[in-house]
């Protein structure tokens, strides 16, 4: 009734065959050039969002990283230049810039933990809602957070 | 309305249709415009016929059986992958853009190579159909979902949703991969460890990112993501097997010597 060998090791679809298999020299459409097409929600559902919100959230806490420890060589200028970057970091536009940190830090984290269940083959038929979910945990944390940081200062 | 598209109404409305050309030599793909009458009825297949026998029959376009069974006429209709047959026009608002599917290389307008699709899926690829069951037969025990797979018509719609397959052309991709899984849950004698090692390789199952993309844009409710999970934990659980096999027949160090 059918073939049923198994998968064989030699034939296995690596980057030749794939490229061998082409039989025009036509260009491959694509919907957005390179990594710009992870961004393009057009048209797209809750997991691409969910896929979306991961790269950013993740390049932007790399990002983060060094720039934090940019912030910390500071100490290397001794007591005056750390009281300096203090008297900075309390500002409002630098406690908007922590409260996007945590906004991050959030939707990475809890994506992470998501993708990190469905990628082990737990609650896959829930990626939606375990998606929206752990967004509202995360937007009542964000909020608490926001009212901590700015109502602190009153 | 008939197949041909030739026999739409006087009283249809105009709709204007945008499509990809492109032919081999053009040095870059290009849109045109295209002005096709159509009622509520209408399909995004049946515009593009009527262009082809009224306004530009050099129109590349691949088709065959128009009731989303053969999935050759898989398209982006307003970036959205669909099937062109089943596709209604009265579903879609403003300027409907048909674009081929995408991560694939165009061969004309809106024909892909379909090569580099095919050319993932492992080899042999073997077909089982539950038509082929004879009548009044059951699914083996712990097949729960027989059919799923078996409704894979290889459209290609979802390699074409797929944000990984956007910038990685070596990605195996969701049909494949599915039917790795799908070989899994009903191997026939195929080799279960084969197949497993199959879907391990770099470009395999771990590239997945799981944006479920190419469940939603699926016009077979193959559910390749979930199929991909699901072979994930299959092969995540072959390495815990592995790795206390080893842990057991690892000589024990140390002690009083």
């Amino acid at each position: 009734m059918s073939d049923t060998r198994a998968p064989s090791s030699e034939r296995d679809p690596g980057v030749d065959e794939i490229v061998r298999s082409r039989r025009g020299d036509g260009p491959v459409s694509r919907k957005l050039p390179g990594p710009v097409a992870w961004f393009d929600l057009r048209s797209r559902s809750t997991g691409h969002l969910a896929f979306s919100l991961n790269r950013i959230t993740g390049l932007g806490l790399v990002g983060y990283l060094y720039l934090h420890l940019a912030v910390l060589s500071t100490l290397l200028g001794g007591e005056d230049s750390w009281n300096g970057f203090l008297e900075l970091a309390t500002t409002p536009l630098f406690l908007g810039l922590d409260l996007l940190l945590v906004f991050g830090l959030l939707v990475h984290g809890l994506n992470g933990t998501r993708l990190s269940l469905i990628g082990s083959g737990y609650v896959p038929n829930h990626q939606k809602a375990s998606f929206w979910a752990l967004m509202a945990f995360g937007a009542i944390v964000l909020v608490y957070t926001a009212l901590h940081i700015f109502g602190g200062e009153s | 309305m008939t197949t041909d598209g030739a026999a739409i109404t006087a009283t249809a409305s105009m709709r204007t249709v945008r499509v990809h050309r492109f032919k081999r030599g053009d040095e870059a793909p290009r849109t045109e415009d295209h002005d096709v009458p159509v009622d509520e009825r209408t399909t995004v297949l049946e515009a593009l016929r009527y262009i082809q026998l009224h306004d530009d029959p050099t129109l590349g376009l691949r088709h065959s059986c128009f009731h989303a069974s053969c999935g050759t006429c898989g398209v982006r209709v307003n970036g959205r992958e669909r099937l062109a047959c089943v596709t209604k026009l009265s579903e879609v608002s403003g300027t409907i853009a048909v674009d081929p599917i995408a991560n694939l290389p165009v061969l004309h307008d809106l024909v892909v190579d379909m090569a580099p699709f095919l050319a993932r899926f492992p080899h042999p690829h073997p077909i089982v159909r539950g038509s082929e069951l004879v009548p009044g037969s059951v699914a083996p025990e712990g097949i729960d979902e027989l059919d799923r797979y078996e409704d894979c018509i290889e459209c290609g719609l979802c390699l074409s949703a797929c944000p990984v397959a956007a910038t990685d052309d070596t990605y195996l991709g969701p049909a494949a991969l599915a039917y790795a899984q799908r070989l899994l849950e009903e191997p026939r004698g195929a080799d279960r460890d084969a197949i497993l090692d199959w879907a391990d390789q770099d470009a395999g199952a771990w590239r997945c990112h799981a944006a479920f993309e190419c469940t939603e844009a699926c016009p077979s409710g193959v559910r390749p993501a979930q199929r991909i999970m699901a072979l994930r934990k299959q092969l995540r659980r072959r390495r815990d097997d592995r790795s206390r096999d080893v842990a057991t027949a690892a000589p024990p160090t140390g002690g009083p010597g």
